[in-house]
């Protein structure tokens, strides 16, 4: 009893490792197979669309209500401090530093990462991906590598304009709605966000998210059995996976960045 | 072909629209716009206390900022707090003998340094020192301070 069970534990802690190992290099193939995209810009427009311009009215909308609600939740909170002139602070610190990044790339997983997974998936099944080895095209080069560039350049445009967006929506509902001021709603803004700690980090945020997501996404994808369970069950194992990373990598990624203040 | 031109259209329209959102976060949301470091002159202020100052609190004369403050240092030989005040360079006309204090915007707000100058006709230049200064009101202090106050008037009225 005791020896089978130590005999699955160490299947799986194997069959975990020999993953995250075949991930690394996939890793390192799709890194090199970048260099031969930049030549080819046609290959990163066309996944560029299917990646970015197909999530663009998901995240613009929920942008719009995240920020929306923030302003209304925030108003609530702050009046009874007699402090609602700072909520224009409180929007668009929490939207340019968590929520826009984070949100932006739970969405992001759930649109485009799934897609991605069950693309090269079935490409899989239907041995399209061999077919192009035989005819020596590197379905790596040809296929990957430009949906993964996709995913890194379309993943910060995204989370800038969930922000961009929320920040607007928090004002139209503080300052239309609820009656803050709207001159002391941008100025506290102005006065409280700072350019490099704030935004740049979100950017840098939205990048290492972009980065994970699209990489869990493909390799799935290309790591999934070429059945349509198998198909299946690496599309969910996308989501999951990409809510994870993205949500401890987002702990990890605050403490570093805004730990000393 | 058509079919191709649209989509580079929408892809660029997508690009645009993010690196508009980019732009709008770093001019209208952050303080880029504002306030930039390199062209401005630093000058230093003693403080028996310096409160609840923080590093890029604000600096204002008449109400109006006009720097912030880039660093708070404790001075282990006189006990003060050595406050530096970034100020922009285009208010370099603050004459010698302008007093510093330290003021809380609104009841519970941040804590800022106001200028207020004097007469002399020499001017401050880059470390300078500014030699009146007049600390925080704390806060805590004050209430003490107050309820101390009223409580031995309460004593004194019951002796009579």
């Amino acid at each position: 009893m005791m020896i089978k069970f130590l005999q699955l534990l160490g299947k799986s802690t194997r069959a975990s490792f020999t993953k995250l190992g075949r991930a690394s290099f996939f890793l390192i193939q799709i890194v090199s197979g970048i260099a031969s995209v930049l030549p080819r810009p046609r290959l990163l427009l066309k996944q560029m669309y299917s990646v970015g311009v197909l999530s663009f009215l998901i995240i613009t909308i929920s942008g719009l209500f995240v920020g929306m609600v923030l302003g209304l939740q925030g108003y609530y909170t702050l009046s009874d401090f007699g402090a609602e002139e700072t909520l224009g602070v409180m929007v668009a610190a929490s939207l340019v530093r968590e929520l826009g990044p984070v949100v932006s790339a739970l969405l992001f997983a759930g649109r485009a990462g799934s897609a991605l997974t069950a693309e090269i998936g079935l490409m899989k099944a239907t041995e399209q991906l061999s077919g192009m080895e035989m005819m020596a095209v590197d379905p790596i080069k040809r296929i990957i590598s430009p949906r993964f560039l996709a995913g890194l350049l379309s993943m910060p445009l995204l989370a800038a304009l969930f922000s961009a967006v929320g920040i607007i929506g928090g004002q139209l509902v503080g300052s239309g709605l609820l009656g803050v001021d709207e001159g002391a709603y941008w100025s506290q803004m102005q006065a409280n966000i700072d350019f490099q700690d704030d935004i740049i980090n979100g950017v840098l945020k939205s990048l290492v998210f972009g980065f994970v997501t699209s990489w869990i996404a493909l390799f799935e994808g290309y790591d999934s059995i070429p059945t349509s369970e198998g198909v299946s069950r690496a599309t969910t194992r996308t989501v999951v996976n990409s809510a994870f990373s993205i949500l401890g990598l987002d702990f990890i990624l605050t403490a570093l960045m805004f730990g000393d203040d | 072909m058509q079919h191709t031109n649209t989509q580079d259209t929408l892809v660029g329209l997508f690009v645009a629209a993010g690196i508009a959102g980019l732009f709008f976060l770093s001019m209208q949301v952050s303080n880029l716009s504002s306030f930039t470091e390199h062209d401005s002159y630093t000058i230093t202020a003693r403080f028996e206390n310096s409160g609840g100052l923080k590093v890029k609190s604000p600096v204002s004369a008449a109400g109006v900022k006009i720097g912030q403050v880039t660093g708070i240092r404790f001075d282990p030989k006189t006990y003060q707090s050595v406050v530096s005040l970034s100020i922009d360079v285009q208010y370099n006309n603050l004459p010698e003998d302008t007093t510093a204090s330290i003021f809380t915007a609104g009841l519970l707000g941040e804590q800022y340094v106001s200028l207020e100058p004097g007469g002399s006709d020499d001017y401050l230049k880059n470390g300078g020192n500014i030699e009146i200064t007049q600390s925080a009101i704390i806060l805590e202090k004050a209430i003490g301070q107050f309820l101390f106050k009223s409580a031995e008037e309460k004593a004194e009225g019951k002796k009579k």
